[in-house]
C-alpha cells in the first residue's frame, strides 16, 4: 500500500496509507488530516483541496490540466507552479512516499 | 436498563449531521455525541449517486465521507439503521423515540434529516421499474436497472434528472427527458442557461420533451412499467422510469415536536430553531433569504449543508457563528459542468456571455453583481464567487463585452 505524507498548515505532518485508485484528497479527508476542506468531494468544482506538490514529485503526479488550471487561478491561497487540486491526483504504486503540502487557505 | 443519554443527539447521518459532529470536535467539545441515522451506512456523499456511481466511476468506498476509525477516534458514536420516530422536548433537552420504541435522552438536539424525493401524483407511479433517487440504495437499484438497457424515461428536467439522463446516455441508452415547464432547470436559472443545456443534451442524443405533462405510467400484466403517457396522448416506451421532480424537506419529527416549520424547518442564520435546545441544518431547513427581506429560502446543496452545520455547531456551544461564505453549487451532466456562485433568486436583470462551448450568466440586483451561473467556465465561476464574497461588482453595461474577461471587468469594478 503506497504511503502519502501530508504537511498540514498547522505544522503537523501525517503519514497516511493510501488505497490505489483513490485520490490524494480522499486519502487525507477520510482520516481527518487537517487543512483540506474538499467541499465538492472530489468533483473538481470547489478548489478547496489545494496542495503544493513537492518538486521532486511533480513529474510523477503530473501537472494540472486546463480545467483544473482555471480553478486554481482563483484559489484562496495563490497558486505556485506545483499547485494541484488533490482530488485530481490518483494514487498509484508509483506515488509511494509522495509529499504534499496543504495550502494554508482553502 | 437505564435510558442512554447523549450530550448532543444528531438525527440524520448525512453531510449536515456529520458536519455538526465534526465541527463540535474541532471547536473542542468534549461531551458525548450520538448520531442516529436511518440508513444502514456511515455518512456518505450523495452527489456522485446521479453521476459517477451510475457510470461505475465511483464505488461504495469512495462515497464514504469519513473512515470508521476516524469517527471512533473522534468519539462520534454512530447508530446506523435507527429511525427516530418522534422527539419530546423539555427546557433541559428531551428524548427521542425510535421506531422500535427504544429511546435516548439528550441535552441538545440537532435535526439534520435532509429531504425525501417528491412523489409523482399520477396512476402507475408504484409500478416496478419506476425509481426516484435520494439514497445509495436507490442508486444501486437504478444502476442495476440501467445495466439491463433502456429505454429510459426521466421525468423532470432539473439537476438530478438531467445528470441521470446524461450519465445513461453516455452509456449508450436511449433516453427521453420529459419536462412539464417550457424550459429545463426553470426554477433555478435564467433562460439562456436552460437553452444552452437543452442544446448540449440534444446534441448528445437525448430526446427532450418540454411543456409535456405526464398523465399516467403504463404497466405490463406483471406490474412492470412499460411506458409513460403524456397529456397529448403520446406514449413513450420505457423499461426504466426515473422520477426527478424535486425534494421535500423531512420535517415530520420537527412538526410533531412543535417547532416552526413552513416548507422546511425554519432556522435563523445561526441554525436556531424555535426551541432553544434544538438546532437544524441542511436540506431539512429553510433560512432567511440572503437578499430578499422577510423571505425564506431552502438551499439544497452540499455547500449549504456544510455551512449551516458549522453555524449550528457554534450555536450549540454558545459561540457566534462564523461569517457565511457565498452559497455555491455544481452539477455534472455528462461532459458539461454547471457551477453556480451566489443566489440569483431575486435578481432584477442578467447579462449573458456566451462562447462556443461555454456560457456565463451574470445576475444583478440594484446594479450589484449577486450571482453567476456558468457552464464549462470554471475561471468565471471562481472569479465571481470571490467577487461576490468581497462585494465587488462589474459595470452592468460592459458586462457582456466578450473582448474582456470577467476577471478584467471585475478588476475595474462598476
Ligand atoms: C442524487 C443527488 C445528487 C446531488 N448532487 C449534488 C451536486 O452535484 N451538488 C450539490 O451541491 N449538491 C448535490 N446534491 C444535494 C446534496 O447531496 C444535499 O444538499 C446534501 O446531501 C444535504 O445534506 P443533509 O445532511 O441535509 O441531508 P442528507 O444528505 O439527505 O442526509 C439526511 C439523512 O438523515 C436521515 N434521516 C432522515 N430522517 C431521519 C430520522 N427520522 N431518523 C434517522 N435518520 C433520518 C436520512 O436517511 C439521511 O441519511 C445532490 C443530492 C442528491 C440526492
Ligand atoms: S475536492 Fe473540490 S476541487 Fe477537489
Amino acid at each position: 500500500m503506497p504511503t502519502i505524507i501530508f504537511h498540514s498548515p498547522d505544522g503537523s505532518s501525517h503519514k497516511v496509507d493510501a488505497r490505489v485508485g483513490a485520490s490524494a484528497m480522499e486519502t487525507a479527508v477520510k482520516v481527518g488530516v487537517p487543512g483540506i476542506v474538499a467541499e465538492c468531494g472530489g468533483a473538481l468544482s470547489c478548489a478547496t483541496c489545494h496542495v503544493f506538490v513537492d518538486s521532486a514529485w511533480i513529474a510523477a503526479t503530473g501537472i494540472a490540466d486546463e480545467f483544473e488550471d482555471e480553478m486554481l487561478d482563483d484559489a484562496e491561497t495563490p497558486r505556485t507552479p506545483t499547485s494541484r487540486l488533490s482530488c485530481q491526483i490518483r494514487v498509484t504504486d508509483d506515488l509511494d512516499g509522495l509529499e504534499l503540502t496543504i495550502a494554508p487557505e482553502q | 436498563m437505564a435510558q442512554p443519554h447523549a450530550d448532543v443527539l444528531i438525527v440524520g447521518g448525512g453531510e449536515a449531521g456529520l458536519g455538526v459532529a465534526d465541527e463540535l470536535r474541532a471547536l473542542g467539545f468534549a461531551g458525548t455525541i450520538t448520531m442516529a441515522g436511518e440508513e444502514p451506512r456511515l455518512p456518505y456523499q450523495r452527489p456522485p449517486l446521479s453521476k459517477g456511481y451510475l457510470s461505475g466511476d465511483s464505488d461504495d468506498e469512495s462515497l464514504e465521507l469519513r473512515a470508521p476509525e476516524y469517527l471512533r477516534e473522534q468519539g462520534i458514536d454512530v447508530w446506523l439503521g435507527r429511525r427516530v420516530a418522534s422527539v419530546d422536548l423539555t427546557d433541559q433537552g428531551g428524548s427521542a423515540v425510535f421506531d422500535d420504541s427504544t429511546s435516548v435522552a439528550f441535552d441538545r438536539l440537532v435535526l439534520a434529516t435532509g429531504a425525501v424525493a417528491r412523489e409523482l401524483p399520477v396512476p402507475g407511479a408504484e409500478l416496478a421499474g419506476v425509481h426516484s433517487l435520494r439514497s445509495v440504495a436507490d442508486a444501486a437499484l437504478i444502476r442495476d436497472a440501467l445495466r439491463a438497457g433502456g429505454p429510459l424515461v426521466v421525468i423532470g428536467g432539473g439537476f438530478i434528472g438531467l445528470e441521470i439522463a446524461a450519465t445513461a446516455r453516455a452509456r449508450g441508452l436511449s433516453v427521453t427527458v420529459v419536462e412539464a415547464a417550457g424550459r429545463l432547470l426553470e426554477r433555478v436559472c435564467a433562460e439562456p442557461l436552460s437553452d444552452f443545456c437543452l442544446r448540449t443534451h440534444r446534441a448528445a442524443g437525448i430526446d427532450i420533451r418540454l411543456d409535456a405533462a405526464v398523465v399516467e405510467l403504463v404497466g405490463t400484466d406483471v406490474g412492470a412499467v412499460s411506458g409513460v403517457r403524456l397529456a397529448d396522448g403520446t406514449l413513450l416506451p420505457a423499461e426504466v422510469v426515473i422520477v426527478g421532480v424535486g425534494a421535500v424537506p423531512a420535517t415530520g419529527i420537527a412538526e410533531k415536536a412543535g417547532l416552526e416549520c413552513r416548507r422546511g424547518i425554519v432556522v435563523d442564520p445561526a441554525g436556531r430553531t424555535t426551541h432553544p435546545r434544538v438546532v437544524a441544518a441542511g436540506d431539512c431547513t429553510e433560512q432567511p433569504h440572503p437578499h430578499l427581506e422577510g423571505e425564506l429560502l431552502a438551499i439544497e446543496s452540499v455547500n449549504n449543508a456544510v455551512e449551516q452545520s458549522k453555524a449550528a455547531a457554534h450555536t450549540l456551544l454558545g459561540l457566534d457563528p462564523p461569517a457565511r461564505g457565498v452559497p455555491w453549487f455544481w452539477s455534472d451532466q455528462g461532459g458539461m459542468k454547471i457551477q453556480i456562485a451566489g443566489v440569483s433568486h431575486g435578481h432584477d436583470g442578467y447579462v449573458v456571455r456566451e462562447e462556443a462551448e461555454r456560457i456565463t450568466v451574470l445576475y444583478f440586483r440594484g446594479g450589484t453583481l449577486i450571482a453567476a451561473d456558468v457552464a464549462n467556465n470554471p475561471r468565471d465561476f471562481m472569479a465571481v464567487k470571490r467577487a461576490v464574497a468581497e462585494r465587488r461588482t462589474v459595470d452592468r453595461e460592459r458586462a457582456g463585452d466578450l473582448t474582456r474577461s470577467v476577471k478584467d471587468l471585475l478588476r475595474e469594478g462598476a
